[in-house]
């Protein structure tokens, strides 16, 4: 299947000479949810900017639906909803007529019961007839999502939609980016959030500085790059980790009731069983095992780290 | 062409406009009111008549030019200025949209709004002076024209200016001398010779004398100098327009 997004060679120099997006190659599959996951400044909004068209490319090319950006930007960005990071919306406006604006904006004759749906599925069909400026936070951003699916787009970008916004739109948006989803919507959010990434993301793109550091199938990196540790509960305090157990990397806790042991899920041998029948035979008694997957976020700030 | 997108931009804008119509309408009309107070009464009660038209009367297309042309540059450059300030200009920048499409909306939007402020106040000027219009046709196309042409100014205005003190700059500093010397309330004829050939180098000279010609049948400069000014000066609005999108200038980073 044919990419819906390519980048080819982008990278962005702004006036200053500041390289905000160092050259980046990407591709992005019709109908996934790419999660660009990156500590603040490190281009995420910059590469979003470029592909819609809002910043100009200093080198490189970008096409949508395998159209260009520059010499046929109409078919491309026909293609693209943008919800922006920033909350940007006329204050004197009422939400009805700023979203029925975005749905003209993009060449689309009204629709008013594809705009009631909209509305209603966001939850702010009651707020119609009220002007932006009496809305909420959280509101704002909504009417922000419904502007973007006002022309039914096939690619979708959320730029830190869920940043300061409460737990219960934040679930709401997850729910429409799953519903989307299932409509064939590609979707790609930025986040610094590693939870939303994992929560909803297909894959996984880390940016630092300007460059993509990698781009892996989320499950896949986590089983990848994922360590595993074994927290052994002990029935009776231990003062040292016994003789017999000296082979391996293991840590005693700080009150000595439990030991640690962390291995790798991807090696052939992760050495269980041999440590708890050597634990067994040094006399130690368990009382309850626990193992844990390092998370995304521990895979992520050891990325960036490096 | 993107006509949907035309009319979108052009019926938010006017909202806009009509969401603040009475201070849009209030400010002229009174002004107006009272430089026929001043000038029409107290001053034009002393001036002879010019070219045979009453003096009250002889203001009254320099006074609707002065308040068109003030009110084409500022709700041209407030209207693409305020998006960009508030940061709302991210969507018709990645709209599938042209230049052309931006353009015709939002400065036809201004151009409609200073058009009905302009009709307004020759219908209040009725009130104090008698007029007849020799060329009604003629006088609506100058009106529209003019409304128009400066609408593209401020077009440009609103998209250079980065702050609202730069934003009201060339209105105050540009546009009204320019009208106050471009013949609004006398008539070339009173400058003495060498002021009169330096008055030719202002471009409100063409267009007020064009619309005074289609009130009272009289000109400065001939009608088709007018008309031609006015048709230069928007080309190279529109073309400064063109240089801008196609360079993103102050528009995309």
């Amino acid at each position: 299947m044919a990419p819906i997004l390519t980048l080819t060679a982008v990278s962005k120099t702004y006036k200053g000479g500041h390289q905000a997006v160092q050259p980046t190659e990407l591709e992005i599959e019709k109908g996934e949810i790419i999660a660009l996951l990156g500590p603040n400044g490190a281009g995420k909004t910059t590469l979003i900017s470029l592909i819609c068209g809002l910043s100009r490319l200093s080198s490189g090319s970008i096409s949508i639906g395998g159209f260009d950006i520059q010499t046929n930007y109409r078919q491309a960005r026909a293609l693209v909803g943008l919800v922006p990071q920033e909350v940007a919306l006329e204050p004197f406006e009422t939400v009805l007529n700023t979203v029925s604006f975005s749905r003209g904006l993009f060449g689309y004759p009204p629709d008013p019961a594809y705009i009631e749906q909209i509305l209603k599925n966001l939850s702010l069909w009651d707020k119609r007839n009220a002007s932006v400026k009496e809305l909420s936070g959280g509101m704002k951003r909504r009417v922000l999502i419904a502007k973007a699916l006002s022309h039914k787009p096939q690619i979708l970008f959320l730029d830190e939609p869920t940043a300061g916004v409460d737990v219960e739109l934040r679930k709401d948006m997850w729910r429409i980016v799953e519903e989307l989803k299932a409509e064939g919507v590609t979707i790609v959010l930025t986040t610094h959030y590693i939870e939303e990434a994992e929560a909803i993301a297909d894959r996984v793109a880390v940016i630092s500085a300007g460059r993509i550091l990698l781009v892996e199938d989320k499950d896949r990196l986590m089983t990848q790059m994922g360590r595993k540790e074994l927290v052994i509960h002990l029935h009776s305090q231990l003062k040292a980790i016994p003789s017999g157990l000296s082979s391996y990397e293991l840590s005693l806790s700080e009150v000595g009731m439990s030991l640690r042991y962390e291995y790798d899920i991807r090696a052939e041998r992760t050495g269980i069983t041999t440590l708890l029948s050597d634990i067994s035979e040094a006399g130690v008694r368990l009382k309850d095992l626990e193992t844990s997957q390092s998370s995304l976020e521990d895979i992520f700030v050891s990325l960036v780290k490096e | 062409m993107n006509l949907y997108a035309i009319r979108a931009i052009y019926i938010f804008e006017m909202s806009r406009t009509f969401r603040t119509l009475v201070q849009s309408i209030v400010s002229p009309v009174i002004s107006t009111a009272l430089y026929f107070v001043v000038f029409g009464s107290a001053i034009g009660a002393r001036m002879d008549s010019i070219d045979n038209v009453e003096y009250g009367a002889f203001i009254v297309p320099g006074l609707i030019m002065l308040t068109v042309l003030l009110q084409s540059t500022t709700n041209a450059s407030f209207g693409i200025y305020f998006p960009k300030f508030i940061g709302t200009i991210y969507e018709p920048l990645s709209a599938p949209v042209s230049y052309l499409e931006i353009l015709i909306g939002y400065v036809g939007a201004a151009a409609t709004k200073s058009l009905m402020i302009g009709l307004i106040i020759l219908a209040t000027s009725y009130l104090f002076v008698d007029i007849t219009i020799a060329h009604p046709v003629w006088m609506a196309t100058f009106l529209v024209l003019t409304c128009v042409s400066f609408s593209l100014l401020g077009f440009i205005i609103g998209i250079w200016a980065r702050n609202f003190e730069q934003l009201n700059l060339v209105p105050s500093l540009i546009i009204t001398p320019l009208v106050f010397l471009g013949g609004s309330f006398y008539s070339l004829s009173m400058l003495p010779p060498f002021w009169q050939t330096v008055t030719l180098f202002n471009p409100v000279v063409y267009l007020v004398s064009g619309f005074r010609w289609a009130f009272f049948d009289t000109a400065d400069v001939a009608i088709h100098y007018s008309l031609l000014a006015i048709a230069l000066f928007s080309m190279i609005c529109i073309a400064i327009v063109a240089w801008i999108f196609k360079t993103g200038y102050r528009l995309r980073s």
